[in-house]
This record gives C-alpha cells, structure tokens and sequence, in this order.
C-alpha cells in the first residue's frame, strides 16, 4: 500500500485515497469527438512515470496529481491539482 | 523402529503435561512441544497422506517449511484444516486431525492409486482438460475422491480476529542471532523497534546448536535482548509471521495469539498487523533442501537440520538407527547430536567425498537405505534417515519487496542482491555463514558499528554445500512432496517442452502447494539447469508472492464480520414503518420498506393494493433514501449545465424538471431531479443506488474540470428526509397538510408543517397526481405523523418499493441498473428529445460517436401479455431464434388485468404492434408478448399536469 504525502494532511495511506485517471485521459466538456475518442480509448500505458489523478476522498477530498512510476511505484511528486490549474486544453 | 522422548534435554517444560488427541488417541507432550515434536515422542510415523499418490507421510521439517504433516487442528468452528504439525504447539485437549486419508491413516483404500502413478504423469490435469470432457468426466470421480487437504469447517468461527496499524523506525524479521542483534542495534541507538518472530521463543538457530554470545548462554542473550528492544519503547512479538512485504515499506504481519485449533475462547484469535517502517532488516534464515532419491519421502525420512532440532530443542530422538546424508558441516553436527542423544549412527554419507543417497526402502517406516560409499554400493539397515542437500536463504520477503537475486556459489542458491525499499537482508540468510558473522551482519544492519557487534567464541561451522540432482528415471523421487512431484515428472516435462521455469512450475504443478515450494524450488530448480545444459542463476526464479506461510481468512477478515461486514444505513422514520409491520428490503447499505402486507396478504397482493390505492385515491411513501445534492453559487446553474444533459439555465425559481447525466462515453449515468429553490441554489436529487458515484462524479467535474466556478456543492442525502404523497387525493391531503394552495406541476414552494419548515415538490413518478415533501431529518417525525394521519382519514395507504415498481413501470420510467444498463444511451431509452440542443455536457462528444446514432440499436420498449412475463427473459422473434434485447422489469396492470413489462429490443419503437417471444431458458417459461409504447397508463399525462 502507497504512502502518499497530501498536501494538506501530510503522509497518509493509499487507502485513504482514491484513484481517479491518468491527467492524459482527463476530458473537457467541450471535448471533440475525436479528442474524445483519443483520450478514453487510446490509451499509451508507459512503463515508467505516469501522471495520475487521484482524491485524497477519505480525507480533506482534495484532487491531487500524482506522479508515480508504475513499476517502482516510487512517487515523485504529490501537488493540489487546483494549484496546477489551467483550463484544460 | 520409531521415535521416543529423551531422558532429558530439550527445551520443553517436562514438569507440565499437556495432553491431547490426534486421530482419536490420546497421547501427552509437554509445554513447548509442537503436535510434531510430541506425536514423534509418543512414537507416531505417520502423518498423513500424500496429495496425489496417497503415500504415507511422516514429518520432513521442523518449521513452517514442512509440506508433509499437515493436520486439521481443532475441531467444529475452530476447525483449522492444513495447519503444519510443525508450527503448531501443544495446547491442553488439543484435537488434531489426519487429513486426506479414507478410512484410516494406517490402512489408506486411495493409496492403490500409487498403483497407477505412472498414468497420472507431469501435465496430467493439463491434458485431461485440453483432452475433452470425456476424458475429463472419465477420471473426475476418482480424481475428486483422492484429492484435496483439509476440508474447511462447516460450522461459524466462534474467535475474533484484529487488524491493527503500527508504524516503527526498524521492523526486524526474524529473532535469530541476526535479527536480535539488528533489534538490539537499533533499540540501542534509540530507534523505535519491533521484532517479529514466527517461533514461540526467540533464539532460531540458537535453540537447536547451543552458543555463547557476548559472554552469555545464547538463550540468555537472546531474552536480554529482548528487554532492551521492549525498554526502548519497541515490541517484541512471537508467533508472529511477517507473511507480505508491500509497497512503500508496508508489512503485513500475521500474530496467533491463539493456536490453531485451540480451544480456549480469547479477546481474539490472531491479529493482523499493517506496519509501516523506515527500514526493514530481514533476517529469516535459511531452509535445508531434502536429497532426492527414490524413497525420500518414506515416513523415517528428516531433513538433517530437523532430527537435530527433535532432539537439542524438543528433547525427542525420532529414531533409534539412523543414517545421515549430507553435503556439509552441517550434517556432521547432526550426527554428532544423535550420537550424544544414544541413538547409532549407522552410517554417514558425504556428498563431499563423492557419496551418494541412492535409494531409502521402507513403507510406513524407513527399514533399509541403498548408498554409495567408498566406491561401493551398500545396504543399511535403519529406522531414520537424516538427509541434507543443501540451505536455500529465504528471500521471499525481499523479492515481495521489489528486491534482485545473485546467485551464491556456496549456497547453490539465490540470495539477496540489490533492494528497491527500505529493505537490507541480514545473517544466514544473506549467504553469510558463522555465527561471529552472522551477528556481525546483523549489528549493522540494525545501524550498529561493527566494531561492537556482539562477540562469541562458537567455532565456524560451514553449512554450505549442495548435492546435484540424480540422473535416471525415479518415479518415487520426490521433488515436491506436498503436491507429489518427482525429479521424473521434472524430466518429462523438460522432454515435452516445458523450458522455462514458469512453464515447468504450471506444467508440473512443482512449487504451487500450501508450503510454495520452500523445500523444492531450488532442487527442481537445478534439476532444469542441468536438464537444459544453463547455469542456474540464467533459468531464475518463479515470482514470490505473499502470503510466505497461509494466512487464516479470518485474520484477513478481521473485525469486518457478521453485521460488521458493511454498514446498515437505517431510516429516520423505521420506528414509524415497523408500526405497520412492512417487508423490508435491502437496497445498497439501506434497507427499505417493500411493501405493508395486511392480514393474509402475500407480498403481490399487498403491493396490488398499495398501487391500486395510489391510483384511486392516496398513498404515502418514503422516498427518503435518495440521492440529494445542494448546489449554490453564482456559477450553479451553468456548473449544472455541465452535468446535466437536460436544459438547466431556464428553469424559473420554484421550478423543476426531469433530468439525467451522461458518462463520457455518453452512456446514462443517472437521473433524477433539479429544482431551483432560490436565484443562485438549486436542489438535484438522483438515484439511491448511484449516491457515492454521483458525489465523486459531481466533485470531478466541480473540482477537476471547472476549479474556476463560483458554486459549492453540499450532498444533503441524510439531512433531507423526503416522502411521496402521491393519487387523486393527495392535492387535497397536501393542502390540508400544508395550510397552502398546492404548486403546479414541476413547482415548489417553501412551506411549514408542524412547525417545521419544509420544502413542497410537485413531482409525479406514480403517474398520479403527487408532491413530495422534504424535511430535515432530525425533525421529521412529527410531519410524516402529521401526514399519516390525514393518509387514514381518507383511507389512503402506505406504500413501498414493491407498489413503486409497479406505479412506475406503467409509466415507462426508467431505472438506473435495469433500463440504464451502461450500455444505453439517452437516445436508446427514449429520452433523446429532452437532450439540449446547444451541447456543453459532460458525455455530449461520446454520444455524437457515429455508431450510437444506428437505428438497429436496443432501444426501450414496452411489451404486454395476457399473464405474467418472466423476469429477465430473453426476446426473439420465433422458438431457436438468436435472442434480440431482453425484458428490464416486469409488472402487472395496476387497475387492469394481464403483464406489462419494459423491455431494450433491437430496432427499438419502431418494432410497436409486433408480436415476439419471451423465454427463458432456465426456467422453462416462454411467453408471446406484444411490443407496445413504454408506456401503459394516462399516456397524455392528464392526471398530474395543470
Ligand atoms: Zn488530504
């Protein structure tokens, strides 16, 4: 089980969290079709560091994006996504 | 010709007695025997059955590793089947039971299948089910006969189990003299330790061989140890297996705090324990590898390493001739510790000088060992064999932990290379040997200086070494003895192309039973390397996955049990439905009233009479578990417009509508209701069931796509209590209630009853005129009360689940689950037109995908028949015809006769009028229904709209 340093309530674990998606697949609502379809169903799945979506949901319910290499699961880094926040392209 | 207990020695406490049965006799032993080390005492061979061939097994092992003796410990709930008599110590009236034998242990009928072994070869059970059925169906009864262990208890476990949570600055795996001296390291720098030891005493290594560390007796060293890990604010906990090594430096540790089968009830039987640590020294030691040759698994037959267990810590001689095959110094300290206990060596073989273990005879107990010695080919006559080829270091841990192998010459085995975790292996099981060394490694790993590493005068004994799998073919070879797999089995496999270590351990099944392979892994491994002409360190390893020993599933369970197992979300008002005695039904975490049978009445009848009621005058139900949402801001209703795929921005204040969510792939999600109850905060409302995906749905978008917005969201599901009012009558009854004109359809309005206040929909899923009514929760009884009793003056009814279905199938409205399949998009279930046009919702580009336009799709239809239609039949066109949609819910005419359904059917509404098959197969029912409209009654909605 991961441990993961949330922003706001410091180094919990993964079970108080919730995985949402890679940020690739997040989706606007204004999406194309196309972008769409790109998006959900093309997916790349590297072996290597993934950036994740996660919500620290059993906690401060935070959205949080996680970079995380899926072989090591070593995290790399742990930030607010509202902080990150541009609208999405 | 079999084992007896020593005058003296041992580590048992011979002044306590403990008595038990195994089998249905009654033996003795002593505090500190296990069932293994007693029943030797008391003379038993025989410990159980192998697998396939139904050989007769002793006990191989003294520790966790054995794959031969396992019993059922305890008996009705307490029953624990495939516990290891090895790791399993004497409680007083103990019951242990042999396991798959029939009728008895000593005369087993399903040992003629030794008979024919050579028919049930590497692959049998590959073969036989890529081979057909018939060939499958031709060896079931007998394979189902012969196989399986212990069969699990059929009664409730009567204990309790734990989890606990702990975290720590060094968690030690392992208190032998590698991870004591970690343990004391550490605590000594002032870290934070726990040490955990499977054994019910610390020492390992230290109670079989005797040594004197920094100036003490090593079992004196040991327990000092341990009250300076305990001072220093650490735990030491015995019968405690570390069984997992997960991500981020998390174990999982399994503590009996019970033993198996005893009876005796405790606060809890085991606990499990999730510990976090900083660094992690594992220390588990090693395992000795049995030598394999024909009649290696004849009861008599020991691993070296165990008969000098049996007799220095258990004071047990397991024989009274014996012969002892080694490869190392090890075996000749075994020898030596059998001569000293009286019993004659009658021979030593060493590997080392070229001798070999060619053949052990006997059948339930060994008689005669074939060796070559000294050039020659000789018999002796014995009852024990002690036997050793080899120590394999228990990695198992380090490779759960991400770890890398290298290979040890020495050892012919793997040991631990580079870590991925906080973790660092230390003593034998690193590959290092001597105890000076072994403590040394240990010092440091726990952060000690080796400079003051503990100290001990015990001459260096080299215990590496290895002896070469025979060549030949050897049908009672054994590899692995749990699940009866031969070095032939090995051989035919390698023959038939299983080449990779993986291939061969499915193909033969090597390595797969209860003990993982801890005692035949490496032999089968070295078995392939010469088979294939590679060096073993090429071939590698299979995966190691936890658990390392079982894992009780109760453990597992812990206290999430019986009415603990989920949570039961209880309605504000059941007080004031369990007055009339309702059906309830569980619905997610809620239970709600089904229906209010009165006298006589069948579940059917009293929802006809509850719907009909509905229909023809007024009905009263709780509706109180649905989803609610308070959304405010300035932002709110284009923060909606997001979600919803139903025009929002226009609705007036006081008004609502019908709305329903799409996923991104532009599937229906959820419906339910939006009313705008103020300029800037509207209430949605959807289904029971969806509540925590249409929070988490909610919340991402909110949080994820539109951080920007000026709204808040607030999920009111248990603050608002909410009940239907619902029939020809229920206007006035509202009006009555409320001291208020009533709204229009689709309005609300801000009323009080009883004092509180209270917020009136005018919403209709009955198909009746209907307002629901919220309340907040903590002051609801008196307004349901209150509207109660206006419902039986006018003779109106409760009514429950049961009669909603039926109220809400006549109207064709849709249910998330049984018409929103997952699969239906808005377009399918008829809602298409209610669709905004501008687009901007959330599932708008999935649902524009070109195939979700086609005509051919299911698509929501309504079917009718004269009697009842099956639930969940199938539809085709004629008998034998390939089946083209399915029946969604099934209903009755409320105030008619004959069956309604709803139903998704390709080609959807345009099929009206036609006529189709319901069937079900498995239920042998087939019904000829019409396709109909989804919709039965009040098709122009005159009774609820204004
Ligand atoms: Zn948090």
């Amino acid at each position: 089980m991961l441990l993961i340093n949330c922003p706001h309530c410091g180094p919990r674990a993964q079970a108080e969290f919730g995985f949402e998606r890679p940020v690739e697949t997040i989706l606007p609502v204004d999406a194309s079709t196309a972008t769409m379809v790109e998006r959900l169903y093309t997916r790349t799945n590297a072996r290597g560091v993934s950036a994740e979506l996660w919500r620290h949901s059993h906690g401060c319910r935070a959205w949080l994006r996680i970079d995380r290499h899926v072989v090591t699961h070593e995290i790399l880094c742990v930030a607010l996504w509202v902080a990150l926040w541009q609208a999405p392209q | 010709m079999s084992g007896y207990r020593l005058a003296s020695g041992g580590l048992v406490d011979r002044t306590r007695p403990v008595a038990f049965t195994f089998d249905g006799v009654s033996y003795s032993g002593f505090a500190g025997d296990t069932l293994a080390s007693a029943l030797l005492a008391s003379g038993v061979s025989i410990f159980g059955r192998s697998f396939k061939y139904h050989r007769p097994r002793g006990v191989l092992s003294a520790g966790v590793e054995e794959p031969n003796a396992l019993v059922t410990a305890g008996q009705g709930g307490r029953a624990e089947p495939n516990t290891r008599a090895t790791d399993l110590f004497l409680t007083p009236g103990l019951v242990a039971t042999s396991q798959n034998r029939w009728p008895s242990l000593g005369f087993d009928l399903g040992a003629v299948t030794a008979l024919i072994a050579p028919f049930i070869p590497a692959g049998f059970y590959y073969k036989t089910f890529f081979g057909g059925p018939k060939l499958w169906r031709f060896f079931e009864h007998f394979i189902r006969r012969a196989a399986g262990l212990g069969p699990a208890p059929r009664l409730a476990d009567p204990d309790s189990y734990q989890h606990r949570a702990a975290f720590c600055d060094v968690l030690v795996v392992g208190a032998g003299p590698a991870g004591l001296a970690a343990a004391d390291a550490a605590a000594g720098a002032g870290k934070r330790v726990i040490l955990c030891e499977q054994d019910a005493i610390v020492g390992g290594a230290l109670l079989r061989d005797a040594a004197e560390i920094a100036g003490l007796p090593g079992r004196d060293w040991a327990a000092a140890v341990c009250a300076r890990v305990i001072a220093a604010g650490g735990r030491v906990l015995l019968r405690t297996t570390a069984t997992g090594y997960h991500d981020h430096d998390l174990l999982t540790l399994g503590e009996k705090c019970a033993e198996p089968g005893e009876d005796a009830p405790s606060l809890s039987a085991q606990r499990l324990w999730r510990v976090r640590a900083s660094r992690v020294v594992l220390a588990p030691g090693l395992v000795e590898r049995p030598l394999v040759c024909p009649g290696n698994d004849v009861p008599g037959v020991m691993l070296s390493g165990a008969v000098r267990t049996y007799v220095q810590r258990f004071g047990v001689a397991p024989g009274r001739r014996a012969v002892v095959a080694g490869c190392s110094d090890d075996a000749d300290r075994t020898a030596a510790a059998l001569r000293a206990a009286g019993v004659e060596v009658v021979a030593t073989i060493d590997y080392r000088r070229g001798e070999t273990l060619d053949t052990v005879k006997g059948g339930n107990r060994v008689s005669t060992v074939i060796a070559s010695v000294g050039g020659m080919t000789r018999s002796f006559a014995c009852d024990t064999v002690a036997m050793s080829a080899g120590f394999t270091p228990s990695v198992q841990l380090h490779m759960q932990a991400g770890g890398t192998l290298a290979w040890h010459d020495g050892c012919a085995a793997f040991v631990p290379a580079t870590s991925r975790q906080a973790q660092v292996t230390a003593g034998a099981a690193a590959g290092i040997e001597g105890l000076a060394a072994i403590l040394a490694s240990g010092w440091a790993a726990g952060g000690g200086d080796v400079a003051d590493a503990p100290q001990t005068r015990a001459e260096r004994h080299c215990c590496h070494g290895f002896a070469p799998p025979p060549r030949g073919a050897r049908t009672t070879a054994f590899v692995d003895f749990q699940n009866d797999v031969t070095s032939r089995d090995l051989d035919l496999a390698w023959r038939e192309g299983y080449r990779s270590v993986e291939h061969m351990k499915r193909y033969t099944t090597l390595g797969m039973a209860t003990d993982q392979g801890k005692t035949s892994n490496i032999a089968g491994l070295l078995q392939l390397s010469r088979n294939e002409g590679r060096p073993a360190p090429d071939i590698g390893l299979t995966t190691f996955r936890p658990p390392f020993t079982p894992v009780t599933l109760g453990v597992l369970a812990g206290e999430d049990g019986g009415l603990h197992m989920a949570p039961r979300r209880v309605l504000r008002l059941k007080a004031q439905h369990d007055r009339h005695h309702p059906l309830w039904q569980p619905l997610g975490y809620w239970h709600r009233p089904r229906a209010y049978p009165r006298d006589g009445e069948t579940l059917h009848s009293a929802a006809m009479r509850e719907a009909r009621t509905v229909r023809s005058n007024v009905g009263l139900s709780d509706v109180s578990t649905l989803a609610k949402f308070d959304v405010q801001g300035p932002d709110a209703g284009a923060f909606l417009e997001l979600v919803c795929a139903t025009g929002i921005a226009k609705l007036a204040v006081g008004r609502g509508r019908y709305t329903f969510m799409l996923r991104e792939d532009g599937m229906v999600m959820d419906d339910g209701t939006v009313w705008r109850l103020g300029d800037a905060r509207y209430l949605l409302t959807s289904s029971t069931g969806g509540a925590a995906r249409m929070e988490a749905h909610l919340a991402y978008v909110r949080g994820v796509l539109a951080p920007h917005m000026r709204v808040a969201i607030v999920e009111v599901q248990e603050h608002w209590a909410a009940f239907a009012i619902a029939g020809p009558n229920a206007r006035s009854l509202v009006e009555t209630l409320a001291c208020v004109s009533a709204p229009k359809h689709m309005g609300c309005l801000a009323v009080v009853v009883a004092g509180v206040e209270c917020w009136l929909l005018a919403a209709s899923y009955s198909g009746e005129r209907a307002f629901e009514l919220y309340v907040p929760g903590d002051v609801v009884v008196p307004v349901w009360e209150a509207a109660e009793a206006l419902l039986h003056a006018a003779g109106g009814a409760l009514y429950g689940l049961e009669a909603l279905e039926l109220l809400r199938i006549e109207k064709g409205h849709i249910v998330i689950g049984a018409e929103a399949t997952g699969r239906t998009t808005p377009h399918d279930l008829g809602l298409g037109k209610m669709l905004r046009v501008s687009g901007g919702y959330c599932g708008a580009a999935g649902l524009a995908r070109p195939m979700l336009q086609a005509v051919d799709r299911q698509a929501l239809v309504g079917l009718e028949a004269d009697g009842e239609i099956p639930e969940g039949a199938m539809l085709v066109r004629a008998a034998g015809e390939a089946p083209m949609g399915h029946v969604t819910s099934v209903g009755s005419r409320v105030l008619g006769q004959g069956g309604v359904a709803l139903a998704l059917l390709a080609g959807g509404p345009a099929r009206t009028g036609e006529q189709w098959l319901a069937t079900s197969p498995t239920r042998g029912i087939t019904v000829p229904v019409r396709v109909t409209a989804p919709l039965f009654h009040d098709p122009e909605g005159t009774r609820y709209r204004d």
